[in-house]
């Protein structure tokens, strides 16, 4: 079943037709040709695909593109209006990958969780849940960041990179 | 994928006649498990309803001092809330603990209830499992039996249910209310999941048409003193081997009200009521944590893959409770 949809990636509005199995991964890769979000597991186990979604991080492979008609989207490719973003200085500067087709998940990801840290929202290994602030010590940037895995296990240099932002 | 389709209904009242109308249907809220279960071939509707911005999502005070919980409250939003992790903080711990981030952000409380009790052969198309395919067989009986249920299982299905925040409402006296074609109806959380008997297949007592409108929490001062205890096989982001929702309210040595839930355990979240009727009342002991832990446990029947459970779970439970007895002195 076809339904028309419009998305906001990115800036930039676009209007499509697309099937009701569509995800929100597939359309921007295949139908908008947005290739910055990148398809790991297509299982939402990964987080290679992560995007922010109307504000917040989510896995683009497990959204349905009809579900989310009219909805503000921002990959990597989008963060930094033309400049690289901080959290990609950092991940350039730190050396945070290896084969790379992790980062951009992970970079919108820690984007993403910083915001939420900013929000207050505690995390399983925070010592107070009650507590107002959030320190982002490493314990708390690798718990946070655990939906995004890299294969080639450049986390030694993604949580440095991570903090150097965070702090 | 089977092509499907879409609906967005303006009222509850009409996702409900839809989805009611059509046999072949299912809810859509955040899609973290259903859109997975799709692609897979698991879940092969007709419709989609979807009902995102038709329940609440909001968490509200209660006039008796309880909480109600919309069903369409991201899992994230309910982790962070003030008031539940003031007064319900396993609640919170427990929401934390499940998922990933990103995952936590769409996945809702209503859509946590009701993803699948599952085992990796259901999601594995390739072998039999009598929960995807009725009559099959069961996989894991011989096979990998490490995630599996060390109560309440039956020769059919062995599978656990994954949501840690059901463990924790679970132990908190959780109610959960539904709307459906006959109207509202009121369920406890620990009777909306099923074990797996002689119908592998239907994870809750929800008949078709039925939406899960709000969770509600109790006015309940023991859970102020409560944790969430999770051990798994990664330090994050996996299913639970065992996790126990734990409350105690200590006075004058003596133990006034106690909560215990056990999850990865079963085919649903697992109040461990025995236990609790061992220790209520008596005074604070190791000896009488145990002795509680244990008389749950001799209620197990694990499988050669799972055994270690048994002794696991007694030993998250004895040592949750001698924490938050030693907070409490």
């Amino acid at each position: 079943m076809d339904v028309e949809i419009m998305l906001r990636v990115d800036g930039s509005e676009y209007r499509l037709i697309v099937d009701t199995r569509t995800t929100l991964l597939d359309a921007l890769r295949e139908r908008l040709d947005i290739t910055s979000v990148k398809k790991g597991c297509d299982h939402g186990q990964c987080g290679a695909c992560t995007v922010l979604l109307d504000g917040r991080r989510a896995l683009s492979c497990l959204a349905l593109a009809v579900a989310h008609r009219g909805a503000e989207i921002v990959t990597a490719g989008g963060l930094g209006n033309g400049e690289l973003h901080p959290m990609q200085r950092a991940f350039i500067s730190h050396d945070a990958f290896q084969c790379g087709y992790c980062t951009p998940g992970q970079i919108v990801s820690a984007v993403g969780m910083l915001q939420e840290a900013a929000a207050g929202w505690p995390s399983v290994v925070s010592k107070d849940l009650a507590a107002d602030g959030v320190v982002l010590d490493d314990e708390e940037i690798r718990e946070r960041m655990s939906g995004n895995l890299c294969r080639c296990a450049a986390y030694a240099n993604i949580v440095p990179a991570i903090a150097e932002v965070a702090r | 994928m089977k092509p499907f389709r879409y609906e967005r209904p303006a009222t509850v009242a009409d996702a409900v006649a839809l989805l009611t109308a059509e046999p072949k249907a299912a809810f859509l809220v955040g899609g973290t498990n259903l859109v997975d279960h799709l692609r897979l071939g698991i879940a092969t509707p007709d419709l989609l309803v979807d009902v995102r911005q038709l329940t609440s999502d909001r968490i509200e005070e209660l006039p008796d001092g309880g909480v109600r919980i919309g069903a369409a409250v991201p899992n994230s939003d309910l982790a962070a809330d003030r008031l539940i992790r003031r007064r319900y903080p396993v609640l919170s711990a427990a929401v934390l603990s499940g998922a990933s981030g990103q995952l936590r952000n769409f996945a809702t409380t209503g859509g946590n209830l009701l993803q699948r009790t599952r085992c990796p052969y259901f999601q594995d198309l390739t072998t039999p499992c009598n929960k995807r395919e009725r009559g099959s067989g069961c996989s894991a009986r011989d096979g990998y039996q490490r995630d599996h249920a060390i109560f309440g299982a039956s020769e059919q299905c062995v599978a656990t249910h994954p949501s840690d925040m059901a463990v924790a409402m679970a132990a908190l006296d959780a109610v959960v209310r539904v709307r459906g074609p006959g109207g509202e109806r009121t369920i406890p959380l620990t009777d909306l999941h099923r074990l797996p008997g002689d119908e592998p297949e239907r994870d809750t007592v929800l008949g078709h048409g039925e939406l899960i409108t709000a969770v509600e929490l109790p006015p309940l001062p023991v859970a102020a003193n409560s944790r969430y205890r999770k051990v798994r096989d990664r330090a994050s982001y996996a299913f639970a081997l065992v996790s126990a929702a734990v409350a105690l309210d200590v006075a004058d040595g003596g133990i006034r009200d106690v909560r215990i839930a056990l999850g990865g355990v079963a085919h649903k979240p697992w109040r461990a009521r025995r236990a609790e009727a061992a220790l209520r009342g008596g005074p604070v002991s190791e000896e009488r944590f145990r002795a509680a832990a244990e008389a749950e446990l001799a209620g197990a029947r694990p499988l050669p893959g799972n055994a270690f459970k048994v002794p696991l779970a007694r030993n998250v439970i004895v040592r949750m409770l001698l924490d938050l007895a030693e907070e409490q002195r």
